[in-house]
């Protein structure tokens, strides 16, 4: 039978019918579904773990354990990751392990565009990338057999283009496969120097194994046209190459993209007069090519940046302009924006207004740093508002005029070990967490503190105020606002900033689009009374405009948070 | 057959993943090879969307490029003019004619622009422009709108309507399956 599925969701089919047991994520865009639809089968234990690295170790024991392991995140999470990635290509597993990695090349959502295939070179482990739905699946399954076969990790590699498109694809029944029985195996699980020596020279030989797999194996194929262009490619990039080349090209699709078959390219191009590699990103395949003295095509007139679409490629390599019709009109941009009743947009007017510094994070709330608000001073990495902000004040003496500002699924994941640095250091930074009560960004998935877990069963409760309170900060400088108070929020923000001491305050409200959230009639404006003053949109609402001289609330968008009713003086909005 | 390729356009929010898969649906069941292409993640916060349809005997890229879009279907007017370059010479633009501020708008950075369906029309191109949401309206619920849209767009999307109204069955929840087969109806009707 088939159906039409998403990139994402033919990998957790893959894993489905692969007999995996054992799924730990992260959730990070675009690799969030794979975990969601892994949910959904009863077969398979999912769950979200707070960061990335706790991901993969509870994956890597799990297939240590014996069964079958999954783990997926977003490009920048395999960073997170990276500790236990790079010393279990020396353990190897015990049951079919696979970590799954989506980049995002054109940056999508994301703060880099790091190529992940750079990881699994210097980490020496085998990589595969599908290029559509169908191979998802099939790839994804097959690499449990050869993760076994080979004992190693396999990576899969996806791009948010693969992740985020569908077709259709065949579905097979799940193989059942028991546990394994487990065998203490000291010498090749414990990794200190005398057993991680030895064990090195395992990876080696491993790796020579593979190059030689790379020769025949079932993800690599030749299409054969007879043509005199041959095309290296992989991943979507073989779509487009296909969707411009046809049949007047041959092709050499990897989808084993590490280890590289020296034996396999070279063949290939002795079967044809130009070599073309086509690959988004960095030119990793095209760097090997050249290092077996290849002359090719490919980042010399290929970008590095962004991504690739077939027209991409008929201009940069056949000179051709797409034809079609342009409107004279300049047309104005539509930057993404914090949602109507978003429980943020206060906070971030309350900021911007006290004139404070702000070291920004990871998560929805990264829009507070988009014009009208306009309220971030920088945005790096998850957790990293509350570490960089600490070094930034001891090198200021900054602590009055500065704040760090986190949302709860990020402050879960790298947030708590940046406080504790606060504390122990004698820093006496303000941090606010923004509990929404929800991961937003990636669309409403559970973590840590909302009481439930990703299959939807009740788990304990932990008590962010606890958590900081353990961590040292002192019990009266833990403050809970609601922030549709701005005058409340503003006041407290007065205290904290003048202490001492370092502070936490949680900012909580849930997320305006979580089910159950109360909303409350749309707001309107009393034409009578405004003057047009333009204070309500200040706060960078989209249901607010001018309508000639005066402002108007669309009521088909408005959830009647009430901030705007509170930027006017007036009292013309009720 | 030749590819067919539609762009569904619109602002975050605006239900054009339900459109999208509606129309893979239909190729589905119609025999074709199919792939719809997504855009996930920050940009459905109130951004400008699209989400790519390609369907014909097999399909490569999921992706439709700058003057390759046979139909254009838009929520929002200035999204429909935001995309026309990726129309196809001889393409048509399927709107609604509901506007929607963008931020730079809300601030005063810059100007919704006048007249966007008479200029498109100006410039030689095939374009409908109705009112998705009222035509929904009328069919009893205003969330509707994007099977009001597909309606509208019914005669150049290369199904069925038979086709088209199947694969709204299949897709819809069954609560709602009435009034959105209704504001189908009233769309198609609208145009022929």
């Amino acid at each position: 039978m088939k159906k039409i599925m998403l990139g994402n969701e033919a990998v957790a089919r893959g894993l489905y019918e692969a007999g995996v047991r054992f799924v730990s994520s992260y959730p990070g865009t675009p690799s969030t579904e794979i975990t969601e639809f892994a949910a959904k089968y009863d077969e398979i234990y999912a769950e979200w773990a707070p960061n990335e690295k706790v991901a993969f170790e509870a994956a890597l024991g799990a297939s240590v354990g014996g069964g079958r392991a999954f783990c997926g995140m977003k490009h920048v999470g395999l960073n997170v990751a990276a500790d236990p990635l790079f010393v279990t290509a020396y353990t190897g597993v015990g049951a079919g392990f696979v970590i799954g990695v989506a980049d995002d090349p054109g940056m999508h959502s994301s703060q880099n565009e790091q190529d992940s295939r750079h990881y699994a070179v210097a980490a020496k482990l085998p990589m595969v990338e599908p290029a559509d739905s169908a191979e998802c699946k099939e790839f994804t399954r097959l690499a449990y057999e050869f993760s076994e076969k080979f004992d190693t990790p396999f990576m899969l590699r996806l791009t948010t283009r693969v992740s985020h498109s569908s077709q259709p694809v065949e579905m097979l029944d799940r193989e059942e496969i028991p546990v394994k029985e487990y065998k203490k195996e000291a010498a090749k699980h414990v990794m200190m120097p005398a057993n991680a020596k030895k064990r090195h020279y395992a990876v080696e030989d491993r790796l020579r194994s593979l190059e030689e797999f790379a020769y025949d194996c079932p993800f690599n194929r030749i299409e054969d046209n007879g043509a005199e262009i041959g095309i290296i490619t992989a991943g979507n990039c073989y779509n487009y190459a296909r969707e411009v080349f046809g049949d007047s090209a041959s092709y050499l699709k990897l989808g084993l993209v590490n280890p590289l078959s020296a034996k396999l390219i070279s063949e290939f191009a002795e079967g044809v007069k130009q070599i073309i590699v086509i690959e988004e990103l960095d030119g990793v395949i095209e760097a090997f090519c050249r290092s077996l003295g290849l002359c090719v095509t490919g980042k010399d007139v290929l970008p590095l940046c962004g991504e690739f679409s077939q027209s991409l490629l008929r201009e940069k390599l056949l000179c051709e302009e797409p034809d079609n019709t342009v409107l004279a009109d300049e047309i104005p941009a539509r930057p993404p924006v914090l949602c109507p009743g978003c429980p943020h947009r206060g906070v971030f007017y309350t900021l911007k207004k006290m004139g404070l510094t702000v070291s920004g994070d990871i998560g929805c709330y990264t829009l507070g740093a988009v014009p009208p608000l306009d309220s971030m001073d920088s945005v790096y990495c998850m957790g990293a508002s509350i570490s960089s902000l600490h070094g930034f004040n001891k090198v200021r003496g900054d602590e009055k005029k500065t704040v760090a500002v986190i949302g709860d699924s990020t402050f879960m994941h790298s947030g708590m070990t940046g406080l504790v640095n606060i504390v122990y250091n004698g820093g006496t930074s303000t941090v606010i967490i923004l509990d929404n009560r929800i991961t937003g960004m990636t669309g409403h998935q559970q973590n840590p503190l909302t009481g439930l877990t990703l299959k939807n069963t009740p788990a304990p409760y932990i008590c962010l105020e606890d958590i900081c309170a353990g961590l040292g900060v002192a019990r009266e400088h833990i403050r809970v606002v609601d922030p549709a108070h701005m005058k409340e929020l503003e006041a407290v923000l007065r205290e904290e900033l003048s202490a001492d001491c370092p502070s936490v305050i949680i900012a909580r409200r849930p997320c305006a689009l979580l089910k159950g959230v109360e909303r409350k009639p749309a707001l309107t404006v009393d034409a009578d009374k405004c003057v047009g003053c333009r204070s309500c949109m200040k706060i960078g609402c989209p249901c607010i405009s001018i309508d000639g001289k005066k402002a108007k609330i669309d009521a088909s968008m408005c959830v009647g948070c009430g901030l705007c009713k509170d930027m006017c003086a007036l009292g013309a909005i009720n | 057959m030749n590819t067919k390729n539609i762009m569904i356009v619109g602002v975050g929010g605006q239900g054009s993943l339900l459109a999208s898969r509606i129309l893979g649906a239909a190729a589905l069941n119609s025999g074709y090879d199919v792939k719809v292409s997504e855009v996930h993640g920050m940009s459905q916060r109130g951004g400008s969307v699209v989400t790519y349809v390609r369907y014909g005997e097999s399909v490569a890229s999921p992706v439709i490029c700058e003057g390759e879009a046979d139909v254009i279907l838009s929520f929002e007017k200035l999204e429909s003019a935001r995309w026309l370059p990726f129309l196809k010479i001889g393409g048509t633009v399927v709107t609604s004619v509901q506007e929607i501020n963008p931020m730079p708008v809300i601030t005063g950075a810059a100007q919704y622009p006048d007249e966007i369906v008479e200029k498109i029309k100006a410039l030689g191109v095939d374009i409908i422009a109705e009112d998705a949401a009222a035509i929904a309206l009328e069919a009893g619920n205003e969330k509707a709108a994007n099977v009001a849209l597909i309606g509208l767009a019914a005669h150049v999307l290369g199904f069925d309507t038979e086709a088209l109204r199947a694969a709204v069955a299949a897709c819809v929840p069954k609560k709602a399956l009435d009034v959105n087969l209704k504001a189908f109806d009233l769309a198609v009707e609208k145009v022929n």
